[in-house]
């Protein structure tokens, strides 16, 4: 595995334009990125921002909004959907904070791509769920609470 | 095992958005099996790929928080009626998986 090994060092260019495979539909391209392991493996919500984002300076924006369940019923699937109108998107992550590895998953967005992005996640306990976009350069968030009756990590 | 559905829906924003059903255990690699007590090694996908007539739009990383048979949804607003719209996956054992779709 050896963008494993390339990613340890820097990751500070969060969108990286694609020249490889341009006009071909073959699924077998270079991969745009490698896999940001370190903001995975990171224990602190910073340290994981700093990681893939390069930055973890973080600004309140009411232009990310958070649709999410107040309550899930199932830790082991939590719906998220993470919406802005934040023109330039670089890339979206999300974070649950109380879980064992806070960051949970991310969006790197090259040209063409646009502001939404939904998943399912796994929460261990209730927690804020927080939302990152990086736009224009700096980095926005939003929050919101998940209360979880039934945690999904581990058996 | 691997089989991987797509969707592509009109977005309310405008554009499209692409929801991708990935069928895989997913596992944290905390897991135990129930019979032999041994831990449950990591599975998990890492990184997802949303091309557009080839050319990248957006790349997810999942990690083992995100739930099993992941679905994940990316917005594509510059996308118009009978672009192509790829997706292909690979996991942490270099397993790997595409779906391709036209967008209607």
């Amino acid at each position: 595995m050896k963008r494993r090994i390339f990613l340890k060092g820097s990751l500070a260019a969060g969108t990286l334009a694609v020249a490889a495979g341009a006009g071909m539909l073959t699924p077998t391209r270079v991969l745009a990125s490698a896999w940001p392991k370190a903001a995975f493996e990171s224990e602190t919500e910073a340290e994981a921002l700093q990681a893939f984002f390069g930055t973890s300076e973080v600004e309140q924006s009411d232009q990310v909004s958070i649709k999410a369940p107040l309550q899930a019923e199932n830790g082991a699937v939590v719906p998220i959907k993470v919406m802005t109108s934040l023109e330039d998107v670089e890339g979206i992550a999300i974070c649950a904070i109380k879980n064992p590895r806070p960051y949970t998953t991310s969006l790197r967005v090259s040209g063409g791509g646009g502001g939404l992005y939904s998943t399912r996640i796994k929460m261990g306990q209730t927690s804020p769920v927080n939302c990152y976009v990086k736009a224009g350069g700096k980095l926005y968030m939003a929050s919101q609470e998940i209360k979880v009756t039934v945690g999904g990590c581990g058996g | 095992m691997a089989s991987t559905k797509m969707k592509i829906k009109k977005s309310k924003g405008g554009g499209y958005e692409v929801m991708v059903l990935a069928k895989h255990p997913m596992e944290t690699g905390l897991r135990k099996d129930k019979k032999t007590g041994e831990k449950i090694p990591e599975h998990f996908i890492e990184n997802m790929e949303f091309a557009v007539n080839g050319e990248v739009v957006a790349q997810a990383n999942l990690g083992t928080g995100v739930s099993k048979n992941p679905l994940i949804g990316v917005g594509i607003p510059n996308a118009k009626s009978g672009d192509m719209v790829t997706v292909s996956w690979v996991d942490n054992k270099g397993e790997s998986d595409s779906a391709e779709k036209a967008v209607k």
